[in-house]
Protein backbone atom coordinates (compact mmCIF):
# COMPACT_ATOMS: atom_id res chain seq x y z
CA UNK A 1 0.00 0.00 0.00
CA UNK A 2 1.03 3.27 -0.69
CA UNK A 3 1.18 5.04 2.83
CA UNK A 4 1.49 8.40 1.97
CA UNK A 5 0.27 11.03 4.49
CA UNK A 6 -2.92 11.18 3.09
CA UNK A 7 -5.22 13.72 5.11
CA UNK A 8 -9.17 12.25 5.14
CA UNK A 9 -10.12 14.87 2.36
CA UNK A 10 -7.87 12.78 0.06
CA UNK A 11 -8.84 9.33 1.33
CA UNK A 12 -12.30 10.30 0.40
CA UNK A 13 -11.24 11.10 -3.27
CA UNK A 14 -13.45 8.67 -5.60
CA UNK A 15 -12.16 6.71 -8.15
CA UNK A 16 -14.69 8.52 -10.00
CA UNK A 17 -12.63 11.81 -9.58
CA UNK A 18 -9.32 10.25 -10.15
CA UNK A 19 -11.02 8.81 -13.62
CA UNK A 20 -12.09 11.72 -14.61
CA UNK A 21 -8.97 13.62 -13.74
CA UNK A 22 -7.16 10.89 -16.04
CA UNK A 23 -9.38 11.35 -19.01
CA UNK A 24 -8.92 15.43 -18.48
CA UNK A 25 -4.95 15.11 -18.50
CA UNK A 26 -5.35 12.74 -21.61
CA UNK A 27 -7.88 14.93 -23.55
CA UNK A 28 -5.51 18.21 -23.10
CA UNK A 29 -2.63 16.07 -24.19
CA UNK A 30 -4.39 14.92 -27.36
CA UNK A 31 -5.57 18.36 -27.96
CA UNK A 32 -2.15 19.90 -26.82
CA UNK A 33 0.44 19.47 -29.93
CA UNK A 34 3.98 18.73 -28.30
CA UNK A 35 4.47 14.96 -28.04
CA UNK A 36 5.83 13.61 -24.71
CA UNK A 37 7.51 10.29 -25.15
CA UNK A 38 8.33 10.32 -21.18
CA UNK A 39 6.31 9.71 -18.53
CA UNK A 40 5.35 13.03 -16.72
CA UNK A 41 6.55 13.62 -13.36
CA UNK A 42 4.31 16.40 -12.43
CA UNK A 43 0.95 13.83 -12.40
CA UNK A 44 -1.36 14.85 -9.59
CA UNK A 45 -3.60 11.80 -9.15
CA UNK A 46 -0.81 10.15 -8.29
CA UNK A 47 -0.58 12.11 -5.27
CA UNK A 48 2.24 11.19 -3.77
CA UNK A 49 4.01 12.93 -6.74
CA UNK A 50 2.57 16.76 -5.94
CA UNK A 51 5.32 17.33 -3.21
CA UNK A 52 7.99 14.77 -5.48
CA UNK A 53 8.39 16.10 -8.80
CA UNK A 54 10.81 18.87 -9.74
CA UNK A 55 8.98 21.82 -10.82
CA UNK A 56 11.79 23.44 -13.18
CA UNK A 57 12.45 22.02 -16.49
CA UNK A 58 15.29 19.33 -16.88
CA UNK A 59 18.49 21.29 -17.98
CA UNK A 60 20.31 20.03 -20.76
CA UNK A 61 23.38 18.38 -20.29
CA UNK A 62 26.26 16.70 -22.87
CA UNK A 63 27.35 13.55 -21.30
CA UNK A 64 30.91 13.42 -20.02
CA UNK A 65 32.95 10.42 -20.14
CA UNK A 66 31.37 8.85 -16.86
CA UNK A 67 27.87 9.18 -18.40
CA UNK A 68 28.78 7.41 -21.60
CA UNK A 69 29.75 4.02 -19.70
CA UNK A 70 28.00 1.96 -17.33
CA UNK A 71 28.56 -0.23 -14.37
CA UNK A 72 29.61 -3.81 -15.72
CA UNK A 73 27.69 -6.62 -14.14
CA UNK A 74 28.80 -10.40 -14.84
CA UNK A 75 28.57 -13.79 -13.35
CA UNK A 76 29.99 -12.37 -10.15
CA UNK A 77 26.97 -10.31 -9.79
CA UNK A 78 24.18 -13.03 -11.11
CA UNK A 79 23.51 -16.26 -10.98
CA UNK A 80 21.48 -17.84 -13.70
CA UNK A 81 19.48 -19.59 -11.19
CA UNK A 82 18.41 -16.34 -9.85
CA UNK A 83 15.77 -15.42 -12.77
CA UNK A 84 13.86 -18.22 -11.70
CA UNK A 85 11.27 -16.83 -8.85
CA UNK A 86 9.36 -20.26 -8.36
CA UNK A 87 12.75 -22.26 -7.08
CA UNK A 88 13.63 -19.75 -4.14
CA UNK A 89 11.94 -22.39 -1.54
CA UNK A 90 10.78 -25.73 -0.61
CA UNK A 91 7.55 -25.49 -2.36
CA UNK A 92 6.05 -24.56 -5.20
CA UNK A 93 4.44 -20.95 -5.43
CA UNK A 94 0.94 -20.51 -6.04
CA UNK A 95 -0.54 -19.00 -9.00
CA UNK A 96 -0.24 -19.18 -12.55
CA UNK A 97 3.29 -19.85 -14.03
CA UNK A 98 4.57 -17.61 -16.20
CA UNK A 99 7.84 -16.71 -18.27
CA UNK A 100 8.17 -13.31 -19.14
CA UNK A 101 11.05 -12.59 -21.73
CA UNK A 102 11.78 -10.10 -24.38
CA UNK A 103 14.90 -8.25 -25.68
CA UNK A 104 16.57 -4.89 -24.31
CA UNK A 105 17.82 -2.60 -26.93
CA UNK A 106 18.68 0.69 -26.94
CA UNK A 107 16.79 3.61 -29.06
CA UNK A 108 18.90 2.65 -32.25
CA UNK A 109 18.31 -1.19 -31.73
CA UNK A 110 21.37 -2.44 -31.04
CA UNK A 111 20.96 -5.03 -28.73
CA UNK A 112 22.09 -4.41 -24.60
CA UNK A 113 24.45 -7.32 -23.97
CA UNK A 114 25.66 -8.88 -20.96
CA UNK A 115 23.56 -6.11 -18.48
CA UNK A 116 21.64 -6.37 -15.28
CA UNK A 117 17.97 -7.30 -15.40
CA UNK A 118 15.86 -6.43 -11.89
CA UNK A 119 12.52 -7.47 -11.34
CA UNK A 120 10.50 -7.48 -8.43
CA UNK A 121 6.24 -8.26 -8.22
CA UNK A 122 3.38 -9.24 -5.66
CA UNK A 123 2.44 -12.69 -5.54
CA UNK A 124 -0.75 -14.41 -7.00
CA UNK A 125 -3.17 -12.89 -4.16
CA UNK A 126 -1.15 -9.15 -4.95
CA UNK A 127 1.03 -9.20 -1.92
CA UNK A 128 4.21 -7.87 -1.92
CA UNK A 129 6.68 -9.68 1.04
CA UNK A 130 7.41 -6.18 2.46
CA UNK A 131 6.47 -5.26 5.82
CA UNK A 132 5.23 -1.98 4.40
CA UNK A 133 2.42 -4.19 2.38
CA UNK A 134 -0.76 -4.37 4.53
CA UNK A 135 -2.65 -6.03 2.25
CA UNK A 136 -4.93 -8.30 4.02
CA UNK A 137 -3.99 -11.06 1.31
CA UNK A 138 -2.16 -13.98 2.12
CA UNK A 139 1.64 -14.22 2.04
CA UNK A 140 2.98 -17.42 0.09
CA UNK A 141 5.84 -18.69 1.89
CA UNK A 142 7.22 -20.09 -1.61
CA UNK A 143 7.41 -17.11 -2.91
CA UNK A 144 9.22 -13.89 -2.51
CA UNK A 145 8.80 -12.44 -5.79
CA UNK A 146 12.50 -10.87 -6.69
CA UNK A 147 14.71 -11.70 -9.29
CA UNK A 148 17.66 -10.93 -11.28
CA UNK A 149 19.10 -12.23 -14.81
CA UNK A 150 21.88 -10.97 -17.35
CA UNK A 151 20.95 -10.31 -20.62
CA UNK A 152 22.51 -12.94 -23.13
CA UNK A 153 24.66 -11.28 -26.38
CA UNK A 154 21.69 -10.37 -28.17
CA UNK A 155 20.50 -8.79 -24.83
CA UNK A 156 17.83 -11.13 -24.25
CA UNK A 157 16.47 -11.70 -20.93
CA UNK A 158 14.15 -14.84 -19.31
CA UNK A 159 12.74 -14.92 -16.00
CA UNK A 160 10.36 -17.81 -14.79
CA UNK A 161 8.10 -16.54 -12.04
CA UNK A 162 4.49 -16.13 -11.31
CA UNK A 163 1.21 -13.91 -12.64
CA UNK A 164 1.27 -10.88 -9.82
CA UNK A 165 -2.48 -10.64 -8.58
CA UNK A 166 -3.59 -6.18 -8.64
CA UNK A 167 -3.32 -4.97 -5.17
CA UNK A 168 -5.31 -2.08 -3.34
CA UNK A 169 -3.44 1.49 -2.58
CA UNK A 170 -4.32 4.35 -0.78
CA UNK A 171 -3.98 6.66 -3.09
CA UNK A 172 -7.65 7.31 -3.30
CA UNK A 173 -11.02 5.49 -2.68
CA UNK A 174 -11.07 1.93 -3.93
CA UNK A 175 -7.93 2.46 -5.92
CA UNK A 176 -6.33 -0.59 -7.33
CA UNK A 177 -3.24 -1.37 -9.16
CA UNK A 178 -3.52 -3.24 -12.36
CA UNK A 179 -0.92 -6.18 -12.04
CA UNK A 180 2.38 -5.78 -12.47
CA UNK A 181 5.97 -6.30 -12.39
CA UNK A 182 8.79 -3.91 -11.36
CA UNK A 183 11.52 -3.87 -13.89
CA UNK A 184 14.70 -1.85 -13.57
CA UNK A 185 17.73 -1.91 -15.92
CA UNK A 186 21.20 -0.78 -17.00
CA UNK A 187 22.33 0.43 -20.48
CA UNK A 188 25.47 0.62 -22.27
CA UNK A 189 25.25 4.49 -20.73
CA UNK A 190 24.75 5.69 -17.81
CA UNK A 191 21.88 8.11 -18.94
CA UNK A 192 19.83 4.84 -20.03
CA UNK A 193 18.87 3.88 -16.54
CA UNK A 194 15.71 2.87 -16.04
CA UNK A 195 12.94 1.86 -13.39
CA UNK A 196 9.54 1.05 -14.77
CA UNK A 197 6.72 -1.47 -14.78
CA UNK A 198 5.87 -3.91 -16.97
CA UNK A 199 1.92 -4.66 -17.53
CA UNK A 200 -0.42 -6.99 -18.82
CA UNK A 201 -2.68 -6.87 -21.92
CA UNK A 202 -6.12 -6.37 -21.44
CA UNK A 203 -6.32 -5.29 -17.66
CA UNK A 204 -9.40 -3.69 -16.97
CA UNK A 205 -7.45 -1.47 -13.98
CA UNK A 206 -6.07 0.36 -17.18
CA UNK A 207 -7.77 3.31 -17.49
CA UNK A 208 -8.56 3.53 -13.33
CA UNK A 209 -5.11 4.03 -12.42
CA UNK A 210 -3.13 7.40 -12.26
CA UNK A 211 0.58 5.64 -12.51
CA UNK A 212 -0.32 3.84 -15.46
CA UNK A 213 -1.56 7.10 -16.84
CA UNK A 214 0.99 9.56 -15.82
CA UNK A 215 3.14 8.20 -18.88
CA UNK A 216 0.44 10.58 -20.91
CA UNK A 217 0.91 9.34 -24.56
CA UNK A 218 -1.16 6.25 -25.18
CA UNK A 219 1.37 4.98 -27.70
CA UNK A 220 4.11 5.29 -25.59
CA UNK A 221 1.70 3.60 -22.96
CA UNK A 222 1.72 0.75 -25.03
CA UNK A 223 5.54 0.20 -24.62
CA UNK A 224 4.74 -1.02 -21.29
CA UNK A 225 2.27 -3.58 -21.92
CA UNK A 226 3.68 -7.31 -22.42
CA UNK A 227 1.82 -9.65 -25.20
CA UNK A 228 0.87 -13.44 -24.89
CA UNK A 229 3.09 -15.44 -26.74
CA UNK A 230 2.46 -18.78 -27.46
CA UNK A 231 5.56 -19.42 -28.77
CA UNK A 232 7.15 -18.91 -25.20
CA UNK A 233 4.16 -20.99 -23.72
CA UNK A 234 5.93 -24.58 -22.44
CA UNK A 235 3.55 -27.16 -22.52
CA UNK A 236 1.96 -28.32 -19.80
CA UNK A 237 4.60 -26.15 -17.79
CA UNK A 238 3.90 -22.19 -18.14
CA UNK A 239 2.33 -19.68 -19.93
CA UNK A 240 4.27 -17.28 -21.94
CA UNK A 241 4.87 -13.31 -22.35
CA UNK A 242 6.86 -11.00 -24.19
CA UNK A 243 8.19 -7.73 -23.46
CA UNK A 244 11.03 -6.33 -25.31
CA UNK A 245 12.71 -2.91 -23.68
CA UNK A 246 14.10 -0.15 -25.49
CA UNK A 247 16.06 2.12 -24.00
CA UNK A 248 16.97 5.83 -24.64
CA UNK A 249 19.34 6.73 -27.70
CA UNK A 250 22.81 5.92 -27.00
CA UNK A 251 24.69 8.65 -27.61
CA UNK A 252 27.58 7.44 -29.92
CA UNK A 253 31.30 8.47 -29.11
CA UNK A 254 33.66 9.69 -31.68
CA UNK A 255 35.27 6.76 -31.04
CA UNK A 256 32.69 4.50 -32.33
CA UNK A 257 31.74 6.64 -35.40
CA UNK A 258 35.25 5.75 -36.53
CA UNK A 259 34.47 1.96 -36.21
CA UNK B 1 15.52 4.25 -37.09
CA UNK B 2 15.43 6.09 -33.64
CA UNK B 3 12.76 3.74 -31.05
CA UNK B 4 10.60 5.28 -28.48
CA UNK B 5 12.07 4.37 -25.64
CA UNK B 6 10.42 2.62 -22.78
CA UNK B 7 8.98 5.04 -20.42
CA UNK B 8 9.47 5.00 -16.74
CA UNK B 9 7.41 4.37 -14.29
CA UNK B 10 7.76 5.03 -10.31
CA UNK B 11 10.13 2.96 -7.90
CA UNK B 12 6.50 2.63 -5.72
CA UNK B 13 6.81 1.80 -2.04
CA UNK B 14 7.74 -2.03 -2.11
CA UNK B 15 11.51 -1.89 -3.79
CA UNK B 16 12.77 -2.11 -0.41
CA UNK B 17 12.88 -5.66 0.13
CA UNK B 18 13.98 -6.42 -3.47
CA UNK B 19 16.67 -3.79 -4.49
CA UNK B 20 19.17 -3.33 -1.91
CA UNK B 21 21.52 -5.82 -1.14
CA UNK B 22 25.01 -6.30 1.35
CA UNK B 23 27.05 -3.78 1.55
CA UNK B 24 25.02 -1.86 -1.40
CA UNK B 25 26.26 1.73 -0.33
CA UNK B 26 29.95 0.27 0.41
CA UNK B 27 32.26 1.03 -2.62
CA UNK B 28 34.70 0.70 -0.75
CA UNK B 29 34.72 -1.59 2.82
CA UNK B 30 34.30 1.57 5.83
CA UNK B 31 38.09 1.27 7.03
CA UNK B 32 39.71 1.73 3.72
CA UNK B 33 42.55 3.69 4.73
CA UNK B 34 41.12 6.15 1.29
CA UNK B 35 37.48 5.92 2.36
CA UNK B 36 35.33 9.14 2.48
CA UNK B 37 31.90 9.41 2.67
CA UNK B 38 29.33 11.15 0.20
CA UNK B 39 26.19 11.59 2.09
CA UNK B 40 23.01 14.29 1.78
CA UNK B 41 19.46 13.60 2.65
CA UNK B 42 16.32 13.66 0.33
CA UNK B 43 13.80 16.61 0.77
CA UNK B 44 10.27 17.15 -0.79
CA UNK B 45 8.76 20.36 -1.83
CA UNK B 46 7.94 20.86 1.86
CA UNK B 47 11.15 20.32 3.47
CA UNK B 48 10.31 17.23 4.77
CA UNK B 49 12.71 14.51 4.05
CA UNK B 50 11.94 11.31 1.76
CA UNK B 51 12.55 8.25 3.96
CA UNK B 52 12.24 5.99 1.14
CA UNK B 53 14.04 7.08 -1.88
CA UNK B 54 16.75 5.06 -3.81
CA UNK B 55 20.29 6.62 -4.68
CA UNK B 56 23.18 5.22 -7.26
CA UNK B 57 26.35 6.48 -7.57
CA UNK B 58 28.57 6.19 -10.54
CA UNK B 59 32.21 7.49 -10.74
CA UNK B 60 35.99 7.62 -12.31
CA UNK B 61 38.19 5.79 -10.07
CA UNK B 62 40.91 7.78 -8.17
CA UNK B 63 43.16 8.19 -11.42
CA UNK B 64 40.09 9.33 -13.44
CA UNK B 65 39.70 6.26 -15.46
CA UNK B 66 36.13 4.26 -16.46
CA UNK B 67 35.73 1.51 -14.29
CA UNK B 68 34.97 -1.73 -16.01
CA UNK B 69 34.68 -4.32 -13.13
CA UNK B 70 32.03 -6.46 -12.58
CA UNK B 71 31.15 -7.80 -8.67
CA UNK B 72 28.97 -4.52 -7.17
CA UNK B 73 26.39 -6.94 -6.16
CA UNK B 74 29.18 -9.35 -4.26
CA UNK B 75 31.22 -7.21 -2.97
CA UNK B 76 34.91 -8.52 -2.36
CA UNK B 77 36.12 -5.88 -0.36
CA UNK B 78 38.77 -5.29 -2.77
CA UNK B 79 37.07 -4.47 -6.41
CA UNK B 80 36.15 -0.71 -7.21
CA UNK B 81 33.31 -1.19 -9.15
CA UNK B 82 32.55 2.45 -9.57
CA UNK B 83 28.76 1.48 -8.59
CA UNK B 84 26.97 1.68 -5.84
CA UNK B 85 23.41 2.08 -4.31
CA UNK B 86 21.67 3.78 -1.04
CA UNK B 87 18.59 3.67 0.48
CA UNK B 88 17.46 6.49 2.52
CA UNK B 89 16.60 6.32 6.09
CA UNK B 90 13.66 7.13 8.52
CA UNK B 91 15.29 10.75 8.32
CA UNK B 92 16.18 10.87 4.72
CA UNK B 93 19.57 10.62 5.11
CA UNK B 94 21.39 8.52 2.41
CA UNK B 95 25.56 7.68 2.62
CA UNK B 96 27.87 6.30 0.06
CA UNK B 97 31.64 4.92 1.36
CA UNK B 98 33.88 4.77 -1.34
CA UNK B 99 36.99 6.51 -2.98
CA UNK B 100 37.74 10.22 -4.55
CA UNK B 101 36.30 10.19 -7.78
CA UNK B 102 38.83 11.29 -10.15
CA UNK B 103 38.40 13.18 -13.64
CA UNK B 104 39.57 13.37 -17.04
CA UNK B 105 42.72 15.56 -17.29
CA UNK B 106 41.81 19.91 -17.10
CA UNK B 107 37.73 18.48 -16.07
CA UNK B 108 35.89 18.90 -12.94
CA UNK B 109 35.66 15.39 -10.91
CA UNK B 110 32.12 14.65 -10.03
CA UNK B 111 29.81 11.83 -8.95
CA UNK B 112 26.80 10.85 -11.58
CA UNK B 113 23.61 10.31 -9.30
CA UNK B 114 20.69 8.45 -10.19
CA UNK B 115 17.64 9.20 -8.07
CA UNK B 116 14.29 7.00 -7.45
CA UNK B 117 11.69 7.62 -5.19
CA UNK B 118 7.70 6.55 -4.13
CA UNK B 119 5.77 9.22 -5.29
CA UNK B 120 8.79 10.13 -7.87
CA UNK B 121 7.55 8.65 -11.39
CA UNK B 122 10.71 8.63 -13.12
CA UNK B 123 13.97 8.70 -12.32
CA UNK B 124 15.76 11.72 -12.32
CA UNK B 125 19.72 12.14 -13.24
CA UNK B 126 22.10 14.70 -11.39
CA UNK B 127 25.44 15.04 -10.44
CA UNK B 128 27.56 16.26 -7.62
CA UNK B 129 30.73 18.21 -8.42
CA UNK B 130 33.58 18.07 -6.17
CA UNK B 131 34.77 21.26 -4.80
CA UNK B 132 37.90 22.82 -4.82
CA UNK B 133 39.23 22.33 -8.48
CA UNK B 134 38.37 26.09 -9.53
CA UNK B 135 39.49 25.96 -12.88
CA UNK B 136 37.99 23.02 -13.48
CA UNK B 137 34.86 23.70 -11.61
CA UNK B 138 34.72 27.03 -13.74
CA UNK B 139 35.57 25.46 -17.26
CA UNK B 140 32.77 22.77 -16.85
CA UNK B 141 30.39 23.36 -19.77
CA UNK B 142 27.11 22.30 -17.48
CA UNK B 143 27.74 24.17 -14.44
CA UNK B 144 29.04 27.51 -16.58
CA UNK B 145 25.65 27.00 -18.28
CA UNK B 146 23.63 27.11 -14.60
CA UNK B 147 23.00 30.69 -12.82
CA UNK B 148 25.39 30.60 -10.12
CA UNK B 149 22.44 29.97 -7.16
CA UNK B 150 21.55 27.17 -9.48
CA UNK B 151 25.08 25.94 -9.66
CA UNK B 152 26.07 26.01 -6.08
CA UNK B 153 23.63 23.05 -5.17
CA UNK B 154 25.49 21.28 -8.04
CA UNK B 155 28.42 21.41 -5.93
CA UNK B 156 29.20 19.15 -2.43
CA UNK B 157 30.18 20.45 0.44
CA UNK B 158 33.59 18.88 1.84
CA UNK B 159 32.50 17.68 5.68
CA UNK B 160 35.13 15.60 7.88
CA UNK B 161 34.69 12.44 6.37
CA UNK B 162 34.42 13.98 2.90
CA UNK B 163 31.35 15.28 0.83
CA UNK B 164 27.93 16.26 1.87
CA UNK B 165 25.25 16.39 -1.13
CA UNK B 166 21.42 17.27 -0.35
CA UNK B 167 18.79 16.47 -2.61
CA UNK B 168 16.11 18.65 -2.99
CA UNK B 169 13.66 16.76 -5.39
CA UNK B 170 11.18 20.25 -5.39
CA UNK B 171 11.38 23.72 -4.04
CA UNK B 172 13.66 26.98 -3.63
CA UNK B 173 16.74 24.94 -3.87
CA UNK B 174 15.22 22.47 -6.25
CA UNK B 175 17.96 20.34 -7.60
CA UNK B 176 19.03 20.92 -11.10
CA UNK B 177 18.07 17.71 -12.84
CA UNK B 178 19.56 16.42 -16.25
CA UNK B 179 18.33 15.58 -19.90
CA UNK B 180 20.84 14.34 -22.03
CA UNK B 181 20.64 14.34 -25.90
CA UNK B 182 19.09 11.24 -26.92
CA UNK B 183 16.78 10.94 -23.77
CA UNK B 184 13.23 11.13 -25.92
FE1 LIG C 1 4.00 -2.60 -7.38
Amino acid sequence: MDSAPVGSDMAAVSQATITAEIAQAACAYAAGGAAEPRTRLDYPSYRSSVLRHPTKDLHHADPEMLELSAPVFGERDVAPVEADLTIQHGGDPIGERIVVAGRVTDGEGRPVPRQLVEIWQANAAGRYIHQRDQHPAPIDPNFTGVGRALTDEEGNYRFLTIKPGPYPWRNHQNAWRPAHIHFSLFGTDFTQRLITQMYFRGDPLFELDPIFNSTVDPKVRELMVADYDHNLTQPEFATGYRWDIVLTGHVRTPFEEEQ
Amino acid sequence: MIRTPTPGQTVGPFFGYALPFEADSQLVPVGHPDAIRLHGTVFDGHGDPVSDALLEVWQLDPDGAAVRQQGSLHRDGYTFTGWGRASTDATGHYAFTTLWPGAEPGKAAFFAITVFARGLLDRLLTRAYIPGDEAALAADPLLSSLPADRRSGLVATPDLEGFRFDVHLQGDRETVFLRYPGDG
